[in-house]
C-alpha cells in the first residue's frame, strides 16, 4: 500500500499521509531548505478525558484530574535509562506537553533522525511505570502547579475558564491540584495508558529535509515487530453543558501589581460539526481582527476612551465540543473596562462590515497564515490538530478567500448573545 | 549565505541573508549605542511613539490600515541589553508575494513603510504628539510596574540589581517610572534626533530576493541623510569588575507559592572571547539542557524543582542560574546547585555527556538559524562587537573544544551573588 500523496501548489508543499495497518497515522512533510527535523508524536487524550470505558472493560471508571499531564512526565522514565539522556545522545532536543484534548512527545535535531524517530516511538510505545518513580514526580509537578499559581496571567486564564463553562471538564488545571495528583497511583497511569496510548488514537507528523520514502519504511518497520490489541473506538463521557455561562462576574484577589480583566465569550458548548467548526473559526477570526486588532473599530474606542493599553489581546479556542474568545489584558480600571467592552460586543447585532473591510481582514488573515508557516514547529501542531478534525491546514488560505461579506456580516450580527459573557478579574488582596 | 552589499557613503549598514526556506520576507531595522542611564527611559519610550504611526500615515488606524494592505504586514519593535550597549530593533515581516493568489507588488511599499517609521516619524513643531506621549508613558509605567507580576523575571532583575548594582549592566531595560513626568514631547523629539544623529545603525534583510535589485529599492526607499560616516561604536571595550572576594546572598520576602532561587556567576568570558565556545560547552553541561548536571539533580534526582537551568549572558561575561523550589528547600537545592559546580571544576565528566553536550550546541544554532529573525541574531551577536563568525566557524568552535578547556571554565566562573526570593513562613499557601 503506498502513500497518499497530496500537493499544495502555491505554497509549494507535498504532503505524504498513511495509516498504518494498527491504525496509528503517519503524516510527513518534506521541507529540504531546512537544516532541522521536527517530530511529534500525539494522542487525542487531554485533561479532559476523565471518565472513560477503559481497554477491554465494561464499566466506565473516573480517574484523579491532572493524570494525562502525570503521565506525560512519567513516559519519560524508563528502567535503566533516562529518554532524555537518550535523545541527547543523538543529539536531539526533546520535550512534551499536554493540553485539554492532546498529548504530544516531539523532539527537534539535525542529525541521527532514524534514531530519534525510533526513540520516541519506542519511548512512548513502551511505558515503565513503578510505585517509587509515580512517589517521586509527585514533588516535581507539586512545583509546576505552584509555579502556575504564582501568576497572574495563568490564573487569569483559568479563571475565566471557570467563569464561562459549568461541567465541561476544562475547568479543571490541566496539571490537576496538588492534593488530585496525591491520589494518583502506578495502575491508574497503566488504565488511561492503555486506552488512550493505542495506535489507532494517535498521529505522528514528521517535517524536516527528510526522504519520505525512507522515512515511512522506517516507521512501518517498527510498528510492524509490535503487537497491540484489538481496539473498539473509546468511550469517553462528558457532562452535559448549558449555554450560559456560569459566573457572569468572575473576581479573583491574589498578589497583582496592575490588576487583569477578560471579557469571555462562550463560542460552542455543544457537539459541532468540522465543517461548522471549521467555518465558525474562519468567520470569528476575522470577526475580531476587524473589532479588536490595532486600528480595529472596537480597539479605537477603547483606546481612545483610555481602558486599554499595549497589554491587550484576544484569542479564540475552538473544539468540537467547546470554543470560547477572552479579550483582555492589563486594566487599571477593570470595571469600566468590562462594561463597555460588553456593550460593544452587543452592538455587534445591528452593525455591518463593508465589503472593502471584509478583503482587507482576509488579506490579513492570509498574511498571518504565511508567517506561522515559517514555523516547522506550528505547522505540525496545527496540521494534526486540523486532521484530528478531518480539515486540511493547507487549505485554510483557499478557505478565508472563499468566505463572502454575507457571510462575515451574517455571523457577526448571530455572534453574541448576553448570557455567553463572563468577566473575569484579577485584583489585589486587601 | 549572509553578504555585506554597501555601505561606505551611507549612515547605516546593509546587510542581506538570502535564503529560500520562508513564505515571508523580513526586514530588521536596529539601533544601537552605549547604555546610560540617564537617557534609558525616552529610549524605552520612543520606539511606542515610532511604530504606530508616520508623519504620512499620521493616525493609528491609517498606519493599521497600511499594514492590512500589505497583508497582515507585522511591525513590532523591541528592546534588549547587550552587555554594556543597547539596541533598539524595529522588525517588519511581510508574504513574499509569490505565495499569493494574486498578483501584487508589497516589498518596496514595505521597505518605504519601515523606513519611514524611523526616518519620518509623526513630529510636528519639532515634538511628538504631547496627548499620544502622555498615553504611552502610562503604558510604559504599567509594563514596569507589571515586571513584579513574573516572579521569574523580577527575580533575575533583583538579582541582576544587587550583583552588578556598581555596573552599567544593571540599568533596567524598561527605564525608571520616576524618570517618566519630566518627558515630554519636546524632549522625545530631541531625543529621536540624537538617535538618528548618532546610533550605530544595520538594516537586516532576510527572505527570497532572487531577481531583486534590493540596492536600488533600499537605496530609493531609505530616507536616512546621506551626510556622515556611519557610526561605530567601540564595543569590545568593556568596564572593568572588581570582583568580590566572598559571595554575597540576598534574601527577600513576598507572599509567593514557590520560592525563586537564582544564582548569578563572572565568567570572565565574553562571545568576542576566543575562549566562549568552551563556556558554551561548560554550560550546557552545568545546566543548558535536560540531560545537564542541574537538571539530573535538582529536579530528576531530588524531586525539589520544576525547572532548574544556567543560561550564559554572553556580552556581559555572566553566567545564571534559576530554579523555583518549596521555600524550605532553599538550603539544600542551594548546596547542590553549587556541588554539581564543584564535580564540574574537579573534571567529573564523561567524553560520551561532552560528545552529546556539543552535538546538542550544534542543533541549537542550526535550529537558531531555521528562523528568520534567529538568524539575524545570530549574524548580529558577533557583527555589534566588531567581530565575524560564520555558523560553520562556530560549530567548529564546538567541536574543538576539550575537556580541559571545560574543565578550566568551570574554575574560572565564581559565584558573585545569590538571590533568593521566599514566603514570609514555609507555609503560606494553604
Amino acid at each position: 500500500m503506498s502513500m497518499n500523496k497530496k500537493e499544495y501548489e502555491l505554497l509549494n508543499e507535498t504532503v505524504y499521509t498513511k495509516v498504518l495497518p494498527n491504525g496509528l497515522t503517519v503524516i510527513l512533510l518534506p521541507k529540504k531548505e531546512y537544516s532541522k527535523t521536527y517530530a511529534i508524536f500525539s494522542t487525542k487524550y487531554g485533561s479532559i478525558d476523565d471518565t472513560f470505558i477503559p481497554l477491554n472493560k465494561k464499566e466506565k471508571v473516573t480517574v484523579p484530574k491532572g493524570i494525562a499531564h502525570f503521565l506525560e512526565h512519567k513516559l519519560f522514565e524508563k528502567e535503566g535509562y533516562d529518554v532524555f539522556s537518550k535523545f541527547s545522545e543523538f543529539g536531539a532536543s526533546a520535550n512534551a506537553f499536554t493540553s485539554f484534548t492532546k498529548t504530544a512527545y516531539l523532539f527537534s535535531a539535525s542529525d541521527n533522525i532514524s534514531e530519534n524517530i525510533e526513540t520516541l516511538i519506542d519511548f512512548v510505545q513502551e511505558p515503565y511505570f513503578s510505585d517509587e518513580s509515580v512517589e517521586k514526580e509527585k514533588g516535581i509537578i507539586e512545583q509546576e502547579i505552584k509555579m502556575y499559581d504564582d501568576n497572574p496571567g495563568w490564573q487569569s486564564f483559568t479563571g475565566t475558564v471557570q467563569a464561562l463553562f459549568h461541567n465541561y471538564p476544562i475547568i479543571h488545571d490541566i496539571a490537576g491540584t496538588v492534593d488530585s495528583i496525591m491520589q494518583i497511583t502506578k495502575d491508574d497511569l497503566y488504565t488511561c495508558y492503555d486506552t488512550f496510548y493505542h495506535p489507532q488514537n494517535m498521529v505522528l507528523f514528521v517535517a524536516g529535509p527528510i526522504d519520505e520514502e525512507k522515512i515511512m519504511t522506517l516507521i512501518e518497520n517498527n510498528q510492524a515487530d509490535k503487537s497491540f490489541e484489538e481496539q473498539h473506538p473509546i468511550e469517553r463521557f462528558f457532562p452535559e453543558e448549558r449555554e450560559d455561562v456560569a459566573i457572569k462576574n468572575h473576581t479573583i484577589h491574589m498578589p497583582v501589581s496592575i490588576p487583569k480583566c477578560t471579557v469571555g465569550i462562550k463560542e460552542i458548548w455543544q457537539r459541532t460539526s468540522s465543517k461548522d467548526l471549521l467555518e465558525k473559526e474562519i468567520l470569528l477570526r476575522l470577526t475580531l481582527d476587524y473589532l479588536f486588532a490595532k486600528g480595529g473599530k472596537f480597539y479605537e474606542i477603547l483606546y481612545e476612551e483610555d481602558l486599554i493599553d499595549s497589554s491587550f489581546s484576544y484569542s479564540s479556542t475552538l473544539e468540537t465540543d467547546y470554543g470560547y474568545t477572552f479579550i483582555g489584558g492589563n486594566c487599571v480600571n477593570p470595571d469600566k473596562f468590562a462594561e463597555r467592552t460588553k456593550e460593544l460586543l452587543l452592538s455587534t447585532k445591528q452593525m455591518k462590515i463593508s465589503a472593502e473591510d471584509v478583503n482587507l481582514i482576509k488579506k490579513r488573515r492570509i498574511g498571518l497564515l504565511l508567517r506561522q508557516m515559517n514555523s516547522l514547529e506550528f505547522v505540525a501542531n496545527q496540521f494534526v490538530d486540523y486532521h484530528l478534525l478531518d480539515i486540511d491546514f493547507f487549505t485554510m488560505i483557499h478557505e478565508v478567500e472563499s468566505m463572502t461579506v454575507e457571510q462575515v456580516n451574517a455571523f457577526l450580527n448571530e455572534w453574541i448573545s448576553e448570557e455567553r459573557i463572563a468577566i473575569c478579574k484579577i485584583v489585589n488582596n486587601d | 549565505m549572509a553578504h555585506e552589499l554597501l555601505t561606505k557613503q551611507n549612515p547605516y549598514h546593509l546587510e542581506m541573508i538570502q535564503t529560500k526556506k520562508y513564505k515571508t520576507n523580513n526586514i530588521v531595522i536596529k539601533l544601537k549605542e552605549p547604555l546610560n542611564k540617564e537617557t534609558i527611559t525616552k529610549r524605552a519610550l520612543l520606539p511606542s511613539l515610532l511604530r504606530n504611526s508616520t508623519k504620512t500615515l499620521h493616525t493609528r488606524q491609517a498606519f493599521a490600515r497600511e499594514l492590512d494592505e500589505l497583508y497582515g504586514a507585522v511591525l513590532r519593535t523591541d528592546t534588549a541589553k547587550k552587555g554594556d550597549h543597547h539596541i533598539i530593533s524595529l522588525r517588519l515581516e511581510l508574504p513574499n508575494e509569490k505565495y499569493l493568489s494574486a498578483d501584487e507588488q508589497l516589498l518596496e511599499r514595505a521597505i518605504k513603510l519601515l523606513s519611514d517609521t524611523l526616518y519620518d516619524a509623526n513630529v510636528t513643531n519639532n515634538s511628538f504628539d504631547e496627548a499620544i506621549v502622555q498615553r504611552e508613558k502610562e503604558t510604559l509605567k504599567n509594563r514596569i510596574t507589571s515586571v513584579q507580576d513574573d516572579k521569574m523575571a523580577f527575580a533575575n532583575q533583583r538579582l541582576i540589581d544587587e550583583m552588578c548594582s556598581e555596573e552599567l549592566f544593571s540599568v533596567h531595560t524598561l527605564g525608571y517610572a520616576e524618570d517618566l513626568r519630566a518627558i515630554s514631547g519636546k524632549k522625545m523629539f530631541d531625543y529621536y534626533k540624537h538617535v538618528l544623529e548618532t546610533n550605530e545603525i544595520t538594516i537586516y534583510f532576510v527572505g527570497d530576493f532572487d531577481g531583486i535589485d534590493l540596492e536600488r529599492l533600499v537605496g530609493d526607499n531609505v530616507r536616512a541623510k546621506k551626510a556622515s560616516e556611519h557610526i561605530r561604536y567601540e564595543s569590545s571595550a568593556r568596564e572593568n569588575v572588581s570582583l568580590r572576594k566572598e559571595a554575597q546572598t540576598i534574601i527577600e520576602t513576598e507572599p509567593i507559592h514557590q520560592a525563586k532561587l537564582h544564582l548569578g556567576y563572572r565568567t570572565g568570558v565574553t562571545i568576542a572571547d576566543e575562549h566562549y565556545a568552551s563556556l558554551q560547552v561548560f554550560n550546557g553541561l552545568f545546566g543548558g539542557f535536560p540531560h545537564s548536571k542541574l537538571f539530573m539533580n535538582v529536579r530528576e534526582k531530588h524531586s525539589l524543582a520544576y525547572y532548574a537551568a544556567s543560561r550564559i549572558e554572553g556580552h556581559k561575561g555572566l553566567m545564571i542560574v534559576m530554579s523555583g523550589i518549596a521555600s524550605e528547600d532553599y538550603e539544600q537545592a542551594r548546596q547542590i546547585i553549587e556541588q554539581q559546580l564543584e564535580e564540574l571544576r574537579a573534571g567529573e565528566i564523561t567524553e560520551q555527556l561532552i560528545a552529546e553536550t556539543k552535538q546538542l550546541l550544534v542543533h541549537s544554532v542550526k535550529n537558531t538559524l531555521d528562523n528568520p529573525q534567529g538568524a539575524i541574531e545570530f549574524d548580529y551577536q558577533y557583527r555589534m562587537n566588531n567581530k565575524s563568525c560564520s555558523p560553520e566557524q562556530y560549530i567548529e568552535q564546538i567541536n574543538q573544544v576539550t575537556k580541559n578547556d571545560i574543565i578550566a571554565r568551570a574554575q574560572e566562573v565564581t559565584l558573585d551573588t545569590v538571590y533568593l526570593l521566599t514566603s514570609e513562613s514555609s507555609d503560606v499557601d494553604e
